[in-house]
């Protein structure tokens, strides 16, 4: 156990205080004498770099609650002075938007590397369900930031979202109009959304990362192989014969990672902060204005998939219901993963071809469904009337939508039925 | 066994293609096809498009985000702004309001003209280039001007002392000059890129500083990243 009392004996200030703070033993416990697996791989930078970005999103944040105006009348202005006439105002309100999108980006990539090694798999059941929680905080941060600048896409965007609870049955009319705080999106959603996306989801996100690292340190973890290194210790230390100390050993690498990344990140935000339109939308230049509905809505990438999904379903008895119910479960169905693997083996590299079938086919669907959701569902044409001249793109986000659903609900039946290989005792690399 | 290994080295690779595809597949919708030939680093260019839109611009439009002292940033001193660009006792450190009053103007157009301080990362640039060149005579409109670009468009054509009367022929949607300008059509279409130009640099005057910037921010990062290699490597030498 992580927590088994480090021995530390420290003598002068440190030891002052040790006695008093356990400073020494938890930077034993969790560092410099925390083991973790000698195998990570590519995929195991992204756990640290979303700390980073949590850590740069709360820090440019705080620069630029100094300048913004959570106010109807002033807020878009706000944004433009802070571009303009803030010194550095433009570097920071930049990397907050790239950080935005670099936030999910990463999120993704950590949560495919959870999936490919089974890394949701018993004993870290309640860091996946943890993890799942940080990923539904951090839409509705990302939701209730986006309204902030208050152009046009900010303000209908935040319109569609907030519309979809009201469609809920029995309860979802006065739901919406609760959120919104007016009959419509105004200066009082403005002011209620900025507390949330300033005070009440930061402190449930790092509420939720905190818990999230000590419950991951408490069981250890996994590696690409999916094999627990804990099970083969040294006799004499008790040291797992496959683990390393976390520092200096995954600082150093992880060090290397937060460049590589840093450098990505500049390049996005020195050079194409809007990344053509899918960062920051153009439509979001325009004031928002209650009067004037844009042809196109689209919310920003990271929610495109499940966007996708909502328009795929289509409306029963006159009720959007079902498609809002349908993209809920979309994003909550990540939570029964470790229930819903029966294999026997937890790493991608000991499955056999019908996991890694369906896996591929749930990354395409993913993907093409998140295109989708970026375009108007007119955008490749019609089918003949022989298909009741529906919008071909609609089909095949219905089709993808069963795909994505079917990844999850057939799950248990094709990862018992798979044909895995043997598990190796130690890790391979 | 060595078939399996390249599937799944292909399937890596497949993976790692994939989770990079959004950011690639970036779709423009604009029906704009002419690029507007502008420069961000052409100081002349710009400082011409600064003068033709506060002398013919600004006076119904505002870019109220956009400071009159922000334009040294164009090769303008701040003597030469305070002589050339100010008109109307505004001060130099002022943001550029519109001389016309709103609801007068909004009685005349049926619409307030709009603010332009970031129109250009609204519309786009080539949008704005093809705007300005896309006027023609219409006499089923109130204001006898109509717009290729932006149909029925409220604004009547500003520039046609400069560019002339363009009139749409309906056989083949092409623009045809008329009746000529005191500018020639590429004299016109300078005067209008200089112009584009300038609004772009209006949008955000910050981008091209920070573009220099960046080269800095990721040399250093490229210094950082060999010695974090390095001592990546050196840690690492023992662990097999």
């Amino acid at each position: 156990m992580a927590q088994d009392k480090a021995q530390t004996e420290t003598n002068g200030l440190m030891g002052w205080v040790d006695a008093r703070l356990p400073v020494t033993s938890f930077v034993k416990a969790h560092l410099t004498e925390y083991y973790a697996p000698k195998n990570f791989n590519f995929w195991y930078f992204f756990g640290s770099l979303a700390l980073l970005i949590l850590v740069l999103q709360i820090v440019t944040g705080i620069f630029l609650t100094m300048h913004y105006k959570p106010d109807a009348q002033q807020a878009f202005a706000s944004v433009e002075y802070i571009m303009r006439d803030v010194f550095g105002g433009n570097i920071i309100r930049y990397m907050h938007s790239t950080g935005a999108s670099m936030f999910f980006v990463v999120i993704y990539l950590h949560m495919f590397r959870g999936i490919i090694y089974g890394s949701y798999r018993t004993p870290r059941e309640l860091i996946w369900l943890f993890g799942v929680g940080i990923f539904l905080v951090l839409m509705g941060e990302a939701f209730f930031g986006y309204l902030l600048p208050w152009g046009q896409m900010s303000y209908w965007g935040a319109q569609v979202i907030v519309n979809l609870f009201a469609t809920i049955p029995f309860i979802g009319p006065d739901l919406s109009e609760w959120l919104r705080g007016d009959y419509l999106i105004s200066d009082a959603t403005l002011n209620r959304f900025f507390a949330f996306h300033v005070i009440a989801l930061p402190f449930v996100l790092a509420g939720l990362v905190a818990v999230h690292l000590v419950a991951l340190h408490e069981v250890g973890s996994n590696n690409p192989d999916g094999i627990e290194i804990k099970a083969k210790k040294d006799k004499k230390t008790g040291i797992p014969l496959d683990g390393i100390p976390f520092h200096p050993y995954y600082t150093v690498k992880d060090l290397v990672g937060v460049v590589v990344f840093l450098i990505v990140f500049a390049s996005i935000l020195f050079f194409a902060p809007e990344m053509g339109g899918y960062f920051i939308e153009a439509n979001n230049f325009i004031p928002a204005d209650p009067l004037k509905t844009p042809a196109h809505i689209a919310p920003v990438w990271y929610f495109t998939p499940y966007y996708s999904i909502l328009r795929a379903v289509p409306p029963i008895m006159n009720s959007q219901f079902p498609g809002v119910a349908a993209m809920g479960l979309s994003v909550m169905v990540f939570a029964l993963l470790p229930w819903l693997d029966k294999s026997p083996v937890k790493s991608i590299r000991y499955r056999g071809a019908l996991y890694k079938r369906w896996l591929a086919a749930f990354v395409v669907s993913f993907l093409i469904l998140g295109y989708l959701g970026t375009v108007p569902s007119n955008v490749w044409g019609q089918f003949g009337s022989w298909l009741g001249s529906a919008d071909r793109a609609t089909v095949v986000a219905r089709f993808f939508t069963a795909v994505y659903f079917l990844f999850f609900i057939l799950m248990p039946w094709y990862t018992a039925k798979d044909k895995t290989k043997p598990v190796p005792e130690r890790v391979v690399g | 066994m060595k078939m399996s290994n390249m599937n799944k080295s292909n399937m890596k690779k497949l993976f790692t293609l994939l989770a990079f595809l959004p950011l690639v597949a970036l779709a423009s919708e604009s029906e704009i096809t002419v690029k507007a030939p502008i420069d961000p680093t052409n100081k002349e260019s710009l400082q011409r498009g600064a003068h033709t839109f506060i002398n013919y611009c600004l006076n119904c439009h505002s870019a109220k985000y956009m400071r009159y002292n922000r334009l040294v940033d164009i090769g303008f001193t701040e003597k030469q702004i305070k002589d050339n660009l100010l008109f109307a006792g505004e001060k130099v450190g002022d943001t550029m309001q519109v001389s016309i009053d709103p609801v007068e103007a909004k009685k005349w157009f049926g619409v307030t003209p709009p603010d332009l301080s970031v129109e250009v990362r609204a519309r786009g640039a080539d949008w704005v280039y093809a705007y300005m060149r896309g006027f023609y005579r219409d006499s089923t409109t109130p204001t006898g001007w109509n717009n290729t670009v932006y149909p029925k468009v409220a604004m009547p054509h500003v520039l046609y002392e400069l560019q002339g009367e363009q009139a749409l022929n309906h056989e083949t949607h092409q623009l045809e000059l008329v009746k000529p300008g005191k500018l020639t059509p590429s004299e016109y279409n300078t005067f209008v890129a200089d112009l584009t130009n300038y609004m772009a640099y209006m949008a955000e005057p910050g981008k091209q500083s920070r573009k220099h910037m960046g080269w800095w921010v990721l040399l250093f990062l490229g210094v950082l990243l060999v010695l974090a290699k390095k001592i990546k490597a050196e840690y690492w030498k023992d662990i097999k």
